[in-house]
């Protein structure tokens, strides 16, 4: 019991992570990239890179956070431009050379040894040069503190059955949510929204009652980047809810489905292109700096592995809809550390040793990205018809 | 004694910010600067091309003039932790220092910032190596080096080629078939002691053998299925992931290597190679042609290439299409695994990550050559090679030298984008 109680916990110390939420807001970018427009962009990483760089690097030589952020962008912007113009009119397999090198060759570039009064080199930017102005922002105060004071130590002490009954609840108020989800009407008329909105709330009240888990209110990886982190991930998440039931989403879908029907309407399916890489890759810009308020910039950390993580988290929660990035971060951040604990606890250390649970967890990731791209391309909450794209 | 020039310079320049990263446990005898918010360090090792330089002292001077001694370890590494931000010149004592060393670089000036650790760059070495090499022979040196990189490279994305060719697919997980060529090289013949040659086609039967088998198991079902491209990629995503880290898994993170004993070396002229250079770049030779001779010549070579051209009018005029793709998956991965060997063996070693190391380079090297066409790779690969040995050479910073052959791939999409080979209608 106790040890289903600690993998429970740190999974749900994962999920929580604030790079986790960073993760979550760049794979929101590239579901407008690969979801949306059909781009396959395989360079997600270099934007989040770029980010980091731009943010860390401004504020770490006297400027404020604002020109940090904004520098961030800026980079992040410069860099979807030249990726852009040279390969949207091409093919699609030719966006994804072009974008994997370009990203390495930001990865070089930071961890080259002449620019190591700027970025470090391979060892990166420490985050005490870069965080503190973020961190004097907060209104959390000192200290620590659970979420809710509340958890399953005050009922009956904390016994099994307490637990058994609150997992069994759990659970099934997350399919139900994921089943309302994947009817696709989970957000129409008033009253069923607000009824979802509250299944919402029970549900993740719900976990912190079960897995309660305690940060510092404001320090290096406390409540309050985590309050930030998750609170941007949302507001990535509503923003492009609206982008893509605008018109402009409907044109992005246009071009996934068929490049010359919109073409023959009269749009620039260039510019359209390069507005969805833009953006995009200003979430994956996003997503970077948040990445590294609670570590470090390192370059080694954003690497194609990490671009080819932010495509298992979005083909896993569901490509082309407005939930499966966060969900598909979570779960494949959680997922990870609970197969790893998992593996560390119950397989003895004779036939897999510590540092085998860790290397074994990316051979599940891998092999079940190939599973879930084999039978199920539509993840836990896409619709199959919508995934049919090929470049 | 002119041992890879360029190599030497880059490894003496990078040497001590190379050891801060890898300062793990293997180093805790030396005495460990951390810095915090508010101090700074600086670090460095002192050694020369022959080995690290013990007992050397060094004084570190701050702008006020206040200097601090420091000796190096066993290992050769020294820092000082400061409690100010700003100019620092670290000046090496010429007098500690053994005789007949000469130095290049025995003092400079590093700006301290607190929170981070900064390496002092100082360059020694010993009297009777020549750092004066001329520019010609350096050149010509590098263009052999990189000769051998590319005839490596060339074998691999053959092979990418002829799948992307037939089949439409990037296979991302090709550059892990290189890494299994060397790992099953040091499991057997390092490890299980079977013979050189022997050992060497064991290897590629075996990694031929996985071809066959992927394409049996997994892409010949997936064909059928008729999943789309862009879902076939992403599933060589899923497997290069899974096969680096089983390799992680059974073989560890360290280099390996498939022989122990180091390699003999000749000279011809400037040129300094080992034998087993010379034998893996005369292999790469024989089978390149071979694979060639087999496009142009054979029935099934023909077939290949009809295959390559056109899927759809192959299968109907009788080609057997399955059959070649098949064939392509065996002979790639075969050639992938012997590239992989003699990468290991020529480069003294490969690590789980190895393939990833050089998966873009070989998709440069195919999109340079135009994607799906064999030659064009062959070319691409032997460009690719020439340029990441020569760049340094003619003045690019060494840590650049992956990155200049994808940035030449980049501006070549640019004007060319079918590549070199290819037929512009290729280009959607």
């Amino acid at each position: 019991m106790d040890t289903i109680q600690f993998i429970l916990n740190g999974m749900m110390r994962e999920a929580l992570s604030p790079q986790t939420a960073a993760v979550a807001i760049a794979v929101i970018g590239l579901n407008i990239h690969f979801g949306f427009t059909g781009l396959l962009n395989m360079g997600q990483s270099g934007f989040m890179l770029l980010g980091a760089y731009g943010f860390a690097i401004s504020i770490s030589n006297g400027l404020p956070m604002i020109l940090g952020i904004l520098f961030g962008f800026g980079a992040a912007f410069i860099f979807a431009l030249v990726l852009g113009a040279p390969t949207l009119k091409l093919r699609g397999d030719y966006l994804a050379i072009v974008t994997i090198s370009a990203a390495e060759i930001i990865r070089y570039v930071g961890r080259s040894a002449l620019l190591v009064d700027f970025t470090g080199s391979a060892q990166g930017i420490p985050g005490s040069q870069y965080t503190t102005g973020f961190r004097n922002l907060s209104f959390f105060g000192t200290g620590s503190f659970t979420l809710i004071p509340f958890n399953y130590t005050d009922v009956a002490d904390g016994a099994a059955w307490v637990r058994i009954i609150g997992w069994i609840v759990a659970i099934a108020v997350i399919v139900l949510i994921v089943m309302r989800f994947r009817s696709g009407n989970a957000f129409k008329g008033l009253l069923q929204s607000a009824g979802m909105a509250g299944l919402l709330v029970f549900g993740v009240l719900l976990l912190f009652f079960l897995f309660p888990v305690p940060y510092q209110s404001t320090g290096v990886s406390g409540w309050w980047v985590r309050f930030v982190a998750w609170g941007l991930a949302l507001l990535c998440t509503l923003v492009v809810f609206l982008l893509v039931r605008s018109p402009w989403g409907r044109l992005l879908r246009g071009i996934r489905e068929d490049e010359d029907a919109i073409r023959s309407l009269g749009k620039n399916v260039f510019s359209i292109k390069m507005q969805a890489l833009i953006i995009g890759g200003l979430f994956g810009a996003l997503g970077g700096m948040v990445y590294v308020l609670s570590s470090s910039v390192q370059p080694d950390s954003m690497g194609r592995s990490l671009t080819f993580f932010c495509y298992t988290a979005l083909l896993l929660g569901g490509a082309a809809t407005i939930f499966g990035p966060v969900l598909g971060s979570v779960l494949f951040f959680a997922g990870r550390i609970g197969i790893k604990y998992t593996a560390a606890a119950y397989v003895p250390d004779s036939i897999m040793s510590n540092q085998q649970t860790e290397q074994f967890s990316y051979i599940v990731v891998g092999v079940a990205l190939m599973l879930i791209v084999i039978f199920r391309p539509q993840g836990i909450l896409g619709n199959k018809r919508e995934l049919r794209f090929n470049v | 004694m002119r041992r890879g020039v360029a190599g030497l310079i880059l490894a003496l320049l990078l040497a001590p910010v190379l050891a801060l990263i890898s300062s793990g446990p293997a180093s805790a005898v030396d005495t460990l600067c951390l810095p915090g918010p508010d101090k700074a360090c600086i670090a460095g090792t002192i050694r020369t091309e022959d080995g690290p330089l013990a007992d050397v002292k060094l004084t570190v001077t701050d702008e006020a003039g206040t200097a601090t001694e420091v000796t190096t370890s066993e290992t050769g590494k020294w820092n000082v932790q400061v409690e100010k931000e700003g100019p620092y010149v670290v000046k090496v004592d010429e007098s500690t220092l053994p005789k007949d060393l000469v130095v290049d670089t025995g003092e400079v000036t590093v700006a301290a910032k607190f929170g981070v650790t900064k390496p002092a760059l100082l360059t020694i070495r010993t009297a009777d190596y020549s750092a004066s090499t001329s520019k010609f022979d350096e050149l010509v040196q590098s263009t052999v080096n990189g000769l051998r990189l590319g005839l490596l490279l060339a074998l691999a994305s053959v092979g990418l080629s002829l799948i992307y060719g037939t089949t439409g697919l990037s296979n991302f997980a090709h550059a892990e078939q290189v890494t299994l060529g060397g790992m099953l090289g040091y499991l057997l013949i390092n490890q299980h002691g079977l013979g050189l040659w022997i050992g060497g086609l064991v290897v590629v039967i075996l990694c031929a053998f996985t071809g066959w088998f992927q394409d049996r198991v997994l892409w010949q079902p997936l064909r059928r299925r008729g999943l789309g491209l862009t879902q076939m990629m992403i599933v060589t995503i899923g497997l290069s992931l899974a096969l680096q880290y089983v390799y992680q898994y059974t073989v560890g993170a360290r280099t390996v290597r498939v022989l122990q004993d180091n390699p003999s070396v000749r000279e011809f002229g400037p040129v300094t190679i080992t034998n087993q250079s010379i034998v893996a770049m005369v292999i790469s030779v024989i089978v390149l042609a071979g694979v060639g001779y087999a496009l142009l010549r054979t029935r099934i070579g023909r077939a290949t290439r009809a295959v390559s051209d056109n899927p759809a009018l192959a299968s109907a005029s009788g080609i057997d299409t399955d059959r070649v793709i098949r064939l392509v998956w065996t002979v790639a991965m075969g050639l992938a695994g012997l590239s992989g060997l003699l990468y290991a063996l020529v480069t003294n070693g490969i690590k789980w990550d190895s393939g990833l190391q050089i998966l873009l380079l070989l998709f440069a090297a195919v999109t340079l050559g135009g994607l799906g066409t064999a030659f064009g790779a062959l070319i691409g690969a032997i460009i690719i090679g020439l340029v990441v040995e020569l760049s340094p050479v003619l003045g690019m910073p060494g840590d650049f030298k992956y990155a200049t052959a994808l940035l030449i791939l980049i501006l070549l999409l640019l004007v060319r984008p079918q590549g070199l080979l290819g037929k512009p209608q290729r280009v959607g």
